[in-house]
């Protein structure tokens, strides 16, 4: 069994050859994604005077500077944007968060009249695309005088039917029997939500926060129509502001440096809560 | 009835919200589709009927709109899925640096859109200092370099498009493959046993498991790409109208609101003429995947 | 503190949603429990037993009848109220607690003037938890525990609270064999030092019959019997009693009495004075019968098995009903192996009678008594 037929050995090129295509192929795809990431670092430490004198883009930079993040914050109300999207994230998802609970328990553990119909209408409600409802909601805001308040950015984004559902089906995977014990032991229903339902289902709520961080950190859309004053632009919007009315001049280097900071911190989020949040996606999240 | 009571509670905030922002904008957004010269102002109204979708459909910024997205559509949901197919089936069958490339391909996912448009706008701008970084590529290949963001009409589709599947790419790579990761090896082993060649292999075995995933994926796709608009802001700025590459979702919100914006009734005209565009080809989509889809 | 159930009934909606056909988990069920007792509620699965457990501890609500904890009546009161300490078959242990959080746990849900400062609600805990001997594991998670330490914390969880009663739904079915006897003694014990009235839900009768006070067998929703666990295991009401106690199961023969006498198979076996001409199923414990050269039943002699202590005679009867006969009696006595039969005399106090229709039971003097 030494030696090898003749087409054992052209099985086991043809092998070699498929498995380096592959790769090949993976990697270049992985390129294509870095590539982007990858620019905008090199860019944002070129400088200014650097990355306009070169015609044709260098690849490298021999001389990298900070100075770029400086003036990003300097030049830009970058800071007030960071705050803002910080506080409009923590709130949102802090409210969210509250909301879904108290109706995943509801139908969950709870027994009341007609909670298969209701739960029917929630499931409806997750087919209809946010592009049809947020007409009257801009309305409803702009004539609320809610504009330009974290009021009128937060309010219509705190109810998630799919994070409901999700959390639902969550709750209903822990044992009846512990609910039981709970009511022997002497709680109220309030107090095993809090006391044994939250913990154990600590998994599920930290992956629809960090959805829904992700979700809010990159809303566009929203803040556009309801925000007009710079200092209360979330980060895509001031980006938006930024890259349309620069920084008096066309500042690449300073743009790539704000990009930057927009982006790291999800991408840090990430890095950290990979699984969780990839099984997360996988469940049935959606981008947009 | 106390249960009752209780359960309500707990449901109260949940309900309110649900119904304040997505129950009544609803039947709203009817209701302002069929108003007739709607002033946002006095919040009055001349009469009822289909003026306003007769305007939209007439509108050639919103005739611009739709032909952009179908365009997009068209090129984006084939190419982004057929990618995402190779990509996920050379990911499943390696081993060695798996995790390292599945983590890298789901980046742009958690990425500000925004953000990264930007970049790539950068990468694909000729401006007058300098050609650009893809341009130096184009001039490799060819010799006559093109300004992807204010230059013509196919190349700045290009771009968008290059840009959407890449965006779009994470969540499909991701669903497809756990889809695959969820066959079962002893299908493959069975495989081998009688002979089938890898391609008979693929067709036979792997498409028909996955198919109900790619089925998903194709419809989630469709309705995803169909309400493009981020993408196309992120490249070509806020003025889609005058860049030409406005979408059906864009028409939506400059209607509603910036400088041409105040029309919420032809806003909601446009709108409602996208839900039936959506639901039909999600009809459709459904319809071929009851008959193909192996379950 | 004594227990009083008062016809209570307890009714379900069929699991077809569409029927409207109900199913009785619980009819009509009577009995009293005295305080300080360890009672075992007995029954094939789906007997109502663990329904009869749930209507005491409050977690169903009885369709009707009453319930009586000492003189109150807690009929309407919820579960958490009651102040009843239960024990699940499964333990419902809380996963993301320790086992002193787990303990602690009952305590924190105290209110009023029964709240305890956090040194006593401690103290408590450590008490229980000695008790049932788990002092050690205290800052462990469920995960980290074995099935039958699992149980110890379950049991320390439902006694922390010192609770008017103490609830245990088939304790000892998820432990493997050893443990199974293991724990069953020190049930009985911790009973024992607690006085804690004690109610415990199981399917195996042996369990019931070796560490109860009282038992109470049911069947389809209905209480058959109940008193002493040997008295009952003596003076079974009725066939399925005397079929449901006892190890190895009783032996059931086709019978017939003709002038007070007791015939298996056309042999006269026992005098049956006072019994009404006709036929009976004859019910006849394992340790009924004597090896006799000139016994009056006469059985196909199938096997031996010898087990330590006894030795059981494995054979066959053309009246027997089931598979094989199986006949305990102490290993001293010789049996012939090599004879093709082997004869048995009858202990009388070991044979019960049935009427075949009702399977009520018949008894030997009660004719002449009526």
């Amino acid at each position: 069994m030494k030696n090898k037929t003749h087409a054992e050995k052209r099985i086991g090129r043809k092998r070699v050859a498929v498995r380096t295509l592959t790769y090949i192929l993976l990697a270049v795809w992985a390129l294509a994604v870095l590539f982007p990431f990858y620019w905008m670092l090199l860019s944002s430490v070129k400088s200014y005077g650097a990355y306009n004198s070169e015609y044709v883009p260098a690849f490298y930079t021999v001389a990298p500077t900070l100075e770029n993040y400086v003036s990003a914050f300097r030049e830009a109300p970058l800071a007030k944007y960071f705050l803002n999207t910080l506080i409009f994230t923590l709130l949102t998802t802090g409210i969210m968060l509250t909301v879904t609970v108290l109706a995943a328990f509801a139908f969950a553990r709870l027994e009341f009249k007609g909670k298969n119909i209701v739960f029917a209408l929630f499931l409806a409600l997750m087919m209809i695309p946010n592009e049809l409802v947020i007409i009257t909601n801009f309305q409803t805001i702009t004539s609320a005088g809610m504009r330009n308040t974290f009021h009128g950015l937060i309010l219509p984004s705190v109810a998630s039917v799919f994070y409901i559902y999700l959390l639902k089906e969550n709750f209903e995977q822990i044992p009846d029997e512990l609910y039981k014990a709970a009511k022997v032991d002497g709680t109220s229903d309030f107090k095993y939500l809090v006391k044994v339902m939250l913990p154990i289902a600590r998994p599920t709520l930290i992956t629809i926060a960090i959805l829904k961080i992700i979700e809010c950190w990159n809303s566009y859309v929203w803040p556009r129509l309801i925000t007009d004053e710079k200092a209360r632009f979330l980060v895509s919007n001031g980006i938006q502001e930024i890259r349309e009315n620069g920084f008096g001049r066309e500042n690449v280097p300073a743009m790539m440096a704000a990009v930057v900071l927009v982006s790291l911190p999800l991408i840090v989020l990430f890095l950290i809560f990979r699984k969780r949040i990839m099984k997360g996606v996988s469940m049935g999240g959606t981008k947009g | 009835m106390k249960n009752n009571l209780k359960a309500f509670l707990y449901l109260l905030p949940a309900l309110v919200f649900l119904g304040v922002f997505m129950v009544y904008p609803l039947a709203d957004v009817l209701v302002y589709s069929f108003e007739e010269g709607y002033n946002s102002a006095s919040q009055t109204f001349s009469g009822i009927g289909l003026r306003n979708y007769s305007f939209v459909l007439r509108d050639p910024y919103f005739l611009q709109a739709v032909k952009n997205t179908f365009i997009l559509v068209m090129i984006t949901v084939p190419v982004s899925t057929g990618l995402a197919l190779v990509i996920s089936l050379g990911l499943n069958s390696i081993k060695k640096l798996k995790n390292l490339f599945q983590t890298i391909y789901f980046l742009p996912y958690v990425t500000n859109t925004l953000a990264v448009g930007l970049v790539f706008m950068i990468l694909f701008k000729k401006t007058p200092y300098s050609d650009g970084m893809v341009n130096i590529l184009v001039r490799l290949f060819s010799g006559t370099t093109v300004d992807f963001i204010d230059g013509p009409y196919w190349a700045k589709m290009l771009v968008l498009s290059i840009y959407t599947v890449w965006i779009v790419l994470p969540f499909k790579i991701l669903i497809l493959t756990s889809a695959l990761g969820s066959v079962k090896q002893d299908y493959y082993n069975a495989a081998k046993i009688d002979g089938a060649s890898s391609w008979r292999v693929f067709s036979r075995i792997t498409v028909p498991m996955i198919s109900p995933m790619l089925f998903y994926l194709i419809i989630t796709g469709f309705i995803g790409a169909f309400k493009a608009y981020s993408d196309s802001v992120a490249l070509f700025g806020t003025n889609l109208n005058a860049a030409g590459m406005n979408t059906i979702v864009g028409y939506i919100y400059d209607m509603l609101y910036g400088d041409s914006g105040g029309f919420p009734s032809y806003a909601s005209a446009a709108a409602l003429i996208l839900f039936a565009i959506v639901f039909t080809i999600t009809v459709v989509n459904l319809m071929i995947s009851r008959k193909r889809v192996h379950h | 503190m004594k227990v009083r159930l008062d016809k209570l009934t307890k009714v379900f909606p069929s699991r077809n949603k569409r029927s409207k056909e109900v199913v009785t988990a619980v009819s009509e069920v009577s009995f009293e429990i005295p305080a300080g007792k360890l009672v075992g509620l007995l029954g094939p699965s789906g007997c109502g037993k663990s329904t009869t457990l749930n209507l005491i501890c409050g977690l169903e609500k009885p369709t009707s009848g009453r319930i009586f904890f000492g003189d109150e009546d807690v009929t309407d009161l919820p579960a958490e109220l009651r102040g009843v300490g239960l024990v699940f078959q499964n333990y419902a242990l809380y996963p993301h607690m320790t086992v002193l959080k787990n303990i602690l746990f009952p305590l924190e849900n105290l209110k009023g003037d029964k709240k305890l400062s956090k040194e006593m609600m401690l103290q408590k805990a450590e008490e229980a938890a000695r008790l049932v001997q788990i002092s050690e594991l205290m800052e462990r998670k469920p995960s980290e525990l074995s099935g039958g330490q699992q149980q110890r914390v379950a049991i320390a969880r439902a006694l922390v609270k010192m609770p008017k009663i103490l609830l245990l739904d088939e304790p000892l079915s998820n432990l493997d064999a050893r443990l199974r006897l293991q724990t069953r003694e020190e049930l009985r014990r911790i009973q024992r030092e607690t006085g804690i009235t004690t109610v415990f839900v199981t399917h195996d009768q042996e369990e019931a019959m070796s560490i109860s006070d009282m038992i109470v067998v049911m069947k389809e929703g209905v209480i058959h019997q109940s008193g002493k666990p040997q008295d009952v295991y003596d003076d079974p009401k009725d066939l399925f009693v005397a079929k449901f106690l006892g190890t190895p199961p009783i032996n059931v023969f086709d019978g017939e009495v003709r002038g007070e006498k007791l015939l298996i198979g056309g042999a006269a076996v026992l005098d049956a004075a006072g019994v009404r001409d006709g036929a009976v199923k004859v019910g006849i414990r394992s340790e009924g019968f004597v090896p006799s050269a000139d016994g009056a039943l006469e059985c196909g002699f199938t096997a031996v098995e010898v087990m330590g202590r006894d030795t059981s005679v494995i054979c066959s009867h053309p009246a027997f009903i089931g598979d094989s006969i199986r006949a305990v009696i102490s290993a001293e006595t010789p049996v012939d192996t090599t004879k093709p039969t082997v004869r048995f005399d009858l202990k009388k106090s070991k044979v019960l009678l049935f009427d075949p229709k009702s399977e009520e039971r018949i008894r030997f003097d009660e004719g002449a008594n009526g």
